[in-house]
This record gives structure tokens, sequence and C-alpha cells, in this order.
């Protein structure tokens, strides 16, 4: 978390998170080929592609589930290609999953206060004692989850376990543990997966209000072209592990290569697009 | 404890975290304190004593290992060795440097956390029934070294005595004093386990047990959190092992073998997995198990068997009742006797009406 100066100092235009040439295959599979993204800091990325086109693998590579084959990742001036999933955390980076992924025997506020586990500092001896330095960190970090409760509606819920919860809302708790780290980026895979379009609509909601009220900048995963094309500023698709196209959703809409990735070759005219 | 939440009203974060968020546990706790440290001791024979002496010792080490095996999800099988780490420990700081109490005890415990982080580090890469028999194999490379290295387990048969403890010149020598120097282990203990479960470290370790991958992308250190939770589930170990130590007068390694991981496992299955309560239910359970079955057939075995057979009748019956009685309960409630007292618990709350 860089001071504005140092902010305007980088330049505006600087990218928050850039990802050069990264590379990713699996025994013969060919996951990710050759694949760049510059992240522009505060914008709402959206990540699109047909099944198996890679989305996720290059998200788990920025949350650093895996490391590139080749390529580098950094984040502002910092490499972080090779650093663990925790410690990319700690730089504020937070992510949910296309499957989700709480802890489901605890509650929704317990889930929430676990995503504020690297802004919390009590170790092994504050946390045995308790009462003094670790209740003082406890209840300050409880009233900022409180907030962020109160931010996704989910006040009658935060002493349920989250696993007898309905799948929308195990989404939005997952949505609000990765809010909890206070991230500067935001990695969505697919939060609007299996949902109806209301459920769809609330979610998209939450997702424009922390890119435009907390800026956070959000790179989002979703098969949904409605919400896609609605909300993002920008788009980059991929197909086959490599990236065809990026652009304004007006641009990637209009991109022949895109369309013959999602709808096939029309036939006849093949040969005008090649 | 029975409560109702009805009527209770928190206007603060911090009531609302509290460890007796209602006003009635306070008094239970009272009571239980006035029963724990006015009544019970007074009004009991020094054999009955000497019994719920043996349970404090167990609830210590239930809570360590529940601690491990319930909250972080990872397993020990050598929990036995780990005690007899923290007994040999004492035992030599008391006998060669004539260490009080105060020292030895917490001695114990570091050391036994140390050789415990040491033997948890092959839990990043394995989980379940391989890291089970990773950590069998720590309890019996233990085992062995204690008793093939005379400079650690004083030469004679493994075994060092070990005097009773000293507070301010006092020496503790009836199982009454012992009684109130384990109360005081024990109730820390508690306390120190309540609070670390319910605090960030807690919540870490109950994060890797439900979803280790989640609990990565939120910033928590798996491995170091693994082995913090196998130093600290070994502390408790350790210092179980000092209070045994001082309570039979005498460090050997027979009183750590594995059976007793075994027992200890027990204690927190029965007891109920991820529970403090759960573990003190577990450790009374165990522990009088097997006295409360002979007890009984010194005293009605006579009817069933002929008197002459009895006594070798009991040890083998033990056994066989001891297995019996935990499948019986596992049955019933897999969830462990925390579990069954939950349930009798929530039954009361809005007694007498249904809901």
């Amino acid at each position: 978390m860089s001071s504005p100066v140092a902010r305007a100092a980088a330049g505006a235009d600087a990218p928050q998170l850039t990802i050069s040439n990264v590379s990713k295959h699996f025994g013969g599979v060919r996951a990710v080929t050759e694949v760049s993204v510059d992240v522009r800091r505060g914008e709402l990325l959206s990540i699109i592609g047909p099944n198996g086109a890679g989305k996720t693998t290059v998200l788990n590579m920025v949350s650093g589930f895996f490391h590139p084959d080749s390529g580098t990742i950094h984040l502002g001036e910092r490499d972080i290609t090779q650093l663990a999933p925790s410690r990319i955390a700690e730089l504020g980076v937070a992510r949910t999953f296309q499957n989700i992924a709480l802890f489901k025997g605890m509650t929704v506020l317990d889930n929430l206060m676990l995503g504020r586990h690297v802004r919390m500092r009590s170790g092994v001896f504050g946390s045995l004692i308790y009462w003094g330095l670790a209740q003082r960190e406890e209840v300050k970090h409880r009233a900022q989850v409180e907030e962020l409760i109160e931010f996704l509606k989910l006040q009658d819920l935060r002493k349920q376990p989250t696993g007898a919860l309905a799948y929308g809302l195990q989404k939005r708790v997952e949505l609000g543990r990765a809010l909890a780290l206070d991230p500067d980026i935001l990695l969505l895979d697919e939060p609007m997966g299996g949902m109806n379009q209301e459920e769809k609509e609330d979610m998209a909601r939450y997702v424009l209000d922390v890119n435009e009220e907390r800026g956070t900048t959000v790179i989002l995963i979703e098969h949904d072209m409605g919400v896609v094309m609605d909300i993002s500023e920008r788009v980059v698709v991929l197909d086959m592990g490599q990236k065809i196209a990026e652009g304004t959703p007006e641009e990637v809409k209009r991109n022949p290569d895109v369309i013959k990735a999602y709808l096939g070759q029309p036939h006849g005219t093949g040969a005008n697009h090649a | 404890m029975f409560f109702r939440e009805s009527g209770v009203f928190h206007t603060t974060y911090q009531r609302d975290m509290a460890l007796y968020p209602m006003p009635i546990t306070k008094f239970a706790v009272a009571a239980f304190a006035v029963l724990f440290v006015g009544v019970l001791p007074f009004s009991m024979h020094e054999y009955y004593v000497s019994i719920v002496n043996l349970v404090l010792i167990a609830v210590v080490g239930a809570l360590g290992l529940n601690i491990l095996v319930g909250y972080t999800g990872q397993i020990s099988i050598g929990h036995g060795a780990f005690m007899s780490v923290g007994a040999y420990t004492a035992a030599n700081l008391i006998v060669r440097l004539d260490m009080p109490f105060w020292v030895a005890v917490p001695a114990g415990g570091a050391m036994a956390a140390l050789i415990g982080a040491v033997v948890g580090i092959p839990s990043l890469r394995i989980k379940g029934l391989y890291l089970a028999i990773a950590t069998l194999a720590a309890q019996l490379i233990i085992e062995w070294t204690i008793n093939h290295v005379p400079w650690i387990s004083g030469g004679v048969q493994a075994s060092i005595e070990v005097p009773r403890p000293r507070l301010f010149g006092y020496v503790l020598n009836s199982q009454r004093d012992l009684y109130f120097f384990l109360l005081a282990f024990a109730t820390v203990a508690i306390v120190a386990t309540l609070n670390l479960v319910r605090s960030r470290i807690g919540r870490a370790f109950i994060a890797i047990r439900d979803q280790d991958i989640a609990a990565e992308i939120i910033g928590i250190n798996i491995f170091r959190y693994k082995l913090l939770a196998f130093a600290i589930s070994s502390f408790y170990a350790g210092v179980t092992g000092v209070l045994y130590t001082y309570y039979l007068g005498i460090a050997n390694y027979e009183q750590f073998q594995i059976v007793v991981s075994i027992d200890y496992l027990a204690m927190i299955i029965i007891g109920g997995l991820g529970s403090v309560l759960g573990s003190i239910f577990g450790a009374i359970f165990v522990t009088l198990l097997p006295i409360v079955i002979r007890l009984f057939m010194e005293s009605f075995g006579s009817l069933l068997f002929d008197p002459k057979d009895v006594l070798n009748l009991i040890p083998m019956l033990r056994l066989i009742l001891f297995g019996a009685l935990i499948i019986v309960f596992l049955v019933l409630e897999p969830e462990g006797l925390d579990r069954l007292w939950r349930n009798i618990r929530n039954y009361f709350r809005v007694w007498p009406f249904s809901y």
C-alpha cells in the first residue's frame, strides 16, 4: 500500500499488477501460454473465455497457488512470481473461489474475522493470555468486521455456521471474507456462478460498490456476458490458454476472434476472418 | 452451563465476545470454584483425592492433544513420548540442579514443545494416516532414546526419583496438597485453551482444519501454524508429563508408552474433538472408567463369577468393558460427550416451551 505521493510519482498509468508472458503447462496440457495483462490501479477488469481457457489458472498464478513455468508477475515494483499464497495475501491480494471455500463449521463472524488475520498482530502468548492487548485487538477488528457485515447485509446471520447458509449467501460471505483483508486487489473467480438473476444483480452491485467506493482494483472471472459487459471497464479474452483480445466491452464484443472463439467459425465466411 | 439468552442484551462487542456471555455463568463458575477449592478436597478420602488428581493431570494432556487433533486437524500418536520428554527434562533439572517446580514445569513443557515441533515438520507434506505413522515413529524413537541413553534416563531401569514439589519451603506431601497444586495447573490450562481458541491463533488453527487452501489464501502460513499447533500441544503434553512425574514421585518411561498416546486420543474422541469441555469430559471418563470397573468388580464380581477368579478376571474385563463402552459411546454420539451435553443444554434452553 503506497502513499498517494508515491503513487503519483509512479505515474497514474503505472500498472498495479503486471502479468508478463506467463506460461503454465500441466504435463501435456498447455493451460496458459505467454499471457500478459497489465492491471491499472482502481479498474474493474474482467477475464472471460470459454471453459478451459485458462482463466482460473491465471488467477491461481497471481495468488501464488501455482508458480508460472515462465514469465513474471509484479505487484507494483515487487516481483511476486515465486511468493507463497499467504505472503501474497499479506501484500493485499484477496480472492474468492469458483467452488466456495468457506470454513463451514465456523460462524459468518469467525469467517470474516479470519479474513482480518493478516491485519492482526497478537501472537501465541497474547492469545493464551487474551485479556489486555489481544482483547483490545479483537474488539477493534470486530468493529471493522461489523461494518462489512452491514455493507453485505449479513446482520441476522452473523452467528450462523456458514455451512448451513444458502448458496448465494455463502458466496456473499466469501466475498466478505476477502474484503475483510482490506485488499488492494480483489480476485473474484465466478462470484455469480450458479446464481439466479436477482442474486446476480445483488452481487454485481456489491462488486461495483467495492470497486467504486473503496477504490479496490477488481479482477473478475465471469461467464455471464450480460454482467461482464455491464460492469467491466476492460475485458481480457482468453482462449486455449492464449490471450486473443483485450479492450473495452464494446471493442471485445465486435472482435472477430472473440466471436470465433465463442461461436465457432461461421460457415463459408471463415476466409474473411483468417 | 444451563442458561437462557432471552432478555440478555450486549451493548459492546467486548461483552458479546466475553468468555461468559451470560451473567448466570459467573455464578455457576463461582459455585464450581467453591466446590473444587472448598468442599471437594476436604470431604473426600485421600484415596479418592488421588484419583481426582489423576483426572486433573489427564485434563491438561487432553486439552493439549485436542488443540492439535480437534482444533488444527492434525494427528499425533506420539503424545505419550512428548510427555516423557517433559518428565525426564524436569526430573533431570530437579535432581541435578535442584530446580523448583516453577522452573521444572515450564522447562519440561518447553523441551517437549521443541521436540514436538520437530516431529510436526512432516505435517506440511503428509496428512491423516501417514502423519499418524510419522508421529508413531517419533513415539518409538523417543522411547528408545530415553531407554538407551543413561545420561537422560538416569541409568538404572531408566527411572529417576523425584522429590515432592515445594512451595515457599512447604513440601506438598499429601494427596490433598498435590490436589491444589494440580488444580492450579489444570485451571490455567483450561483458561489458556479457551482464550487460544477464541482469538487470532486459535481461529487460524480451525481454519487450517476446515479448509487449508482457503486458510492459505487469507494469509495464514500453513506450515508455521501447523508447527505452532504441534509446539503448543506438545507443551501441554510436556507439562502433563512433569505433573505426572511429581504425582508418582518418579520419572519412568514405562508410564509414557504408546498406550498412553492411545488413551489420550480416546479421551478427546469420546469427549468431543475441537471442544474444551469435551477434553475435560473425556479426561474424566477415560481416567475413571477403569477405576470404576475395578471397584465394581471387586464389590459385585463375586455374584457373577467364582470368587477365586475375580482377581484374575478384573484386568481382562477392564479392557473388554473399556473397549465396548468406547464403541457404544461412539455409535450413540459420534461427536462425543460434549455434544451430548450440548443437546441436553439446548433442550433446557427454552424449556418448558418447545421453541
